[in-house]
């Protein structure tokens, strides 16, 4: 069993919360997750670490709440227990040789997207970000990026706050008056990540994303979390639990990522539903 | 004088039009009287031909014996000798290629059912003790287990008999390893594996679930944490695919996905929290145990039609010869000499939005026949040109294999794989590594149960020499 030390509402629908896992706080690094399983019985879920204490023994989590998992996890309050919490997996972000970085983050994909601009912006690195939400409600995070980035955008979707549109028109700008970054990393929705690549792509500038499909065990063993890659002009699978999560972003083959993420769309949607309704039920 | 019947004791099992939509075990096991029958059967040669078939040398004309003499306990003692895991053996082994295959009655009728033997006496044995042990005193010595599978629990057994305190670290929520989140309910009932991961703690085996030694620990670390040696028993890794173009579709799993999935997320219950895809129709790709294991999960899921494509024809079928039978009495349907060319998939073009997009829609197959032998002895099917086809399913199962996890091998320093990936041991089981000893599928790939088990035990012997010498 392992405690919820911290919970934090960030927005309507998305949760912070510090998990009591010390071996696990001991060896993350930006870019690794975690795989957690609320309840006995309960489904095994994978979530980036959006950062570790481990002078506390505590990692944590921020998480958007989309299906039945999520939404029980996020009826767990302080203090309380959950049932298993396994990591660190997958392999950390590359961050080696990199002096300009450009950090683009999208929704929920900014809690994962914070730690790695930390980690940049503590080795030197000059950090520029830019993140994106829906609407000023979704916002999360701004002052902590705005701690460590050199240069902050904040982008919304209906313009109630900040810039309006998408976190493309931000980065292609930056890419027409000659910005030379070293890397770009993007984190969030699949579609915003593969129009990324597409706006860097005409300046060859590398893009690293972060990917996160379906998995069950998350070690390596049931194939699951598969994506397709071209290589050399050759067509390769690969397994984001233990090649990844990140990737090179020209590589990934996003249409099919995106397809295959809907695979139990109709299921999930209507678990939620259920177990929306059961803890209405509850109260 | 022994019976002298050509004909063993068929096995008492759930009438196959009404196993085929539960989960329940298949096999019901010999009453008394059968086993008594069936002991009766056995010659005593004196030369003992099943010993030497059998992976771990059980002393098998020795328990038949004690069974004859209807003392069942002394019977499952004798097989505890050798074997740390007799309900689990008895049930998953393949016995007809080993300890039955030397069978002298099996040259003028059927051989003796020892399988079946072991598993009466098991569970005779289980249903009657109270788990309670005498904890043997410490020795002082550390030991930790990577992996809560065959080989580790074997080993892990074995050591903590013998006075060694045991942790075993298992990566996963649940312990059992691939009894647990691949072998099928119907085929091993989960009971049965709790009833032996009780037994380890009662010998005060301590077991760590959710560590992932590879990641939230390394080998180095564990010596750090006063570990003297360690096994890795990490099992088989990655599951392969075909290479055909389709294999991204979704309704495609690897066989480690699809088993994993209804076995160890219970995906086949009810009101599952984890999905499955059930019912319509599937194909299972493979010929092994495994593909054996997944088609029949999908047709217990609720498929109304299962195929299973294999590229050889049903002699070289490596399932278990049992497992075959009982799929071909479920109504599986067996497409042999077949092998997929490319998966098919469903695209409206009138509605990008169309939730059938993407999912699969058929499998596209070519037809085979048998060439020269290869080098593993079999025939090499070769294709047939012109003769594709397509059956119409709904989901394909890949079940052709697994290649070896990387993860202990890229933090391990100085641990040695072959090509293939799979860890070098030498013949006490050790690696390259000082007091790093390996066994199961990490080592040889995908294999038995009971290789697996005997390697835990050999490598539980060597570390046992190695601390006494």
């Amino acid at each position: 069993m392992y405690q919820i030390a911290s919970k934090k509402i960030l927005n309507p629908t998305v949760t912070q919360m510090e998990i009591v896992a010390p071996l696990v706080a001991k060896k993350a690094k930006p870019g690794q997750f975690i795989i957690l399983r609320v309840d006995e019985d309960g489904e095994r879920i994978p979530l980036t670490i959006a950062g570790a204490d481990q002078a506390r023994g505590t990692v944590k989590i921020i998480f958007q709440i989309v299906g039945a998992t999520t939404e029980k996890l996020n009826h767990k309050n302080e203090g309380e227990y959950i049932s298993d919490f396994v990591g660190p997996l997958g392999k950390p972000a590359e961050t080696e040789n990199i002096k300009k970085v450009c950090i683009v983050g999208g929704g929920v994909g900014c809690a994962i997207a914070l730690p790695i601009a930390e980690q940049f912006h503590a080795l030197g690195a000059e950090v520029t970000s830019i993140i994106g939400f829906r609407s000023k409600d979704l916002l999360i995070l701004e002052d902590e990026f705005a701690a460590v980035s050199d240069r902050l955008t904040v982008m919304t979707d209906d313009g109630s706050y900040a810039r309006q549109g998408n976190v493309t028109v931000p980065l292609k700008e930056l890419l027409d008056a000659g910005e030379q970054f070293d890397l770009i990393i993007t984190i969030g929705p699949l579609i915003m990540m593969k129009f990324v690549v597409a706006t860097a792509k005409p300046f060859g500038t590398p893009v690293t994303v972060s990917m996160n499909p379906i998995m069950i065990d998350g070690t390596g063993m049931c194939g699951g979390c598969r994506l397709t890659l071209t290589r050399d002009g050759k067509k390769i699978t690969q397994f984001a639990c233990v090649d990844g999560p990140d990737f090179n972003g020209y590589e990934v083959d996003f249409d099919e990522a995106m397809s295959r993420g809907r695979m139990y769309f109709a299921f999930e949607r209507k678990a939620h539903e259920e177990t929306c309704n059961l803890f209405k039920g509850a109260k | 004088m022994a019976n002298m019947r050509p004909t063993r004791n068929p096995m008492p099992s759930q009438e196959p039009a009404k196993r085929a939509h539960n989960f329940d075990e298949v096999a019901l096991g010999y009453t008394e009287e059968m086993a008594l029958d069936e002991a009766n059967r056995c010659l005593h040669c004196k030369n003992m031909p099943c010993v030497s078939g059998c992976p771990v040398n059980v002393h098998i004309p020795d328990f038949i014996a004690k069974i004859r003499e209807g003392d069942y306990e002394a019977a499952y003692q004798v097989i505890a000798e050798t074997s740390s895991l007799p309900a689990v053996c008895g049930r998953v082994c393949p016995q007809e290629n080993q300890c039955e295959k030397n069978c002298m009655r099996g040259i003028k009728g059927e051989s003796v059912g020892i399988g079946r033997l072991e598993r009466f006496v098991a569970d005779w044995h289980n249903a009657r003790t109270d788990g309670a042990v005498t904890k043997p005193a410490p020795n002082g010595h550390k030991v930790a287990v990577v992996g809560s599978g065959p080989s580790g629990l074997a080993c892990a057994g074995d050591l903590a008999k013998k006075g060694y305190e045991v942790v075993i670290y298992e990566a996963l929520h649940t312990t059992g390893g691939v009894l647990v989140y691949g072998i099928p309910e119907f085929r091993l009932p989960k009971a049965i594996v709790a009833k032996e991961v009780e037994g380890l703690k009662n010998l005060g085996v301590k077991l760590e679930t959710n560590v992932v030694i590879g990641k939230t620990l390394t080998v180095d670390e564990l010596f750090e944490l006063g570990f003297e040696a360690v096994f890795i028993g990490s099992g088989a890794g990655l599951p392969s695919f075909m290479n055909i173009p389709g294999e991204s579709l979704k309704g495609v799993y690897s066989a480690n996905e699809f088993l994993t999935r209804s076995n160890l997320m219970k995906a086949y219950r009810e009101k599952p929290v984890t999905p499955i895809m059930k019912g319509g129709k599937v194909a299972v790709v493979g010929g092994g145990n495994v593909a054996m294991d997944a088609a029949r999960t999908a047709l217990r899921l609720g498929a109304e039609t299962v195929y299973v494509v294999y590229r050889r024809s049903i002699e070289e079928l490596p399932a278990r010869k049992e497992e075959v039978e009982h799929a071909q009495e479920e109504g599986i349907d067996f497409r042999l000499l077949c092998n997929p060319v490319e998966i098919l998939g469903y695209q409206n073009p009138d509605d990008p939005r169309d939730e059938k997009n993407g999912f699969v829609s058929g499998i596209k197959c070519i037809r085979m026949e048998l060439g020269e032998p290869d080098a593993s002895g079999r025939r090499r099917p070769v294709e047939v040109p012109g003769s594709e086809f397509v059956l119409d399913v709904d989901t394909v199962v890949i079940s052709v294999g697994t290649t070896p996890n990387p993860l202990i091998k890229k933090t391990t320093e100085g641990l040695e794989v072959n090509p293939k990936g799979g860890i070098i041991v030498n013949e006490d089981g050790l690696t390259s590594r000082d007091r790093v000893y390996a066994g199961g599928d990490a080592v040889t790939g995908a294999a038995t149960v009971i290789s697996a088990m005997g390697a835990g035990k050999k490598a539980a012997a060597s570390i046992d020499a190695y601390f006494t010498k």
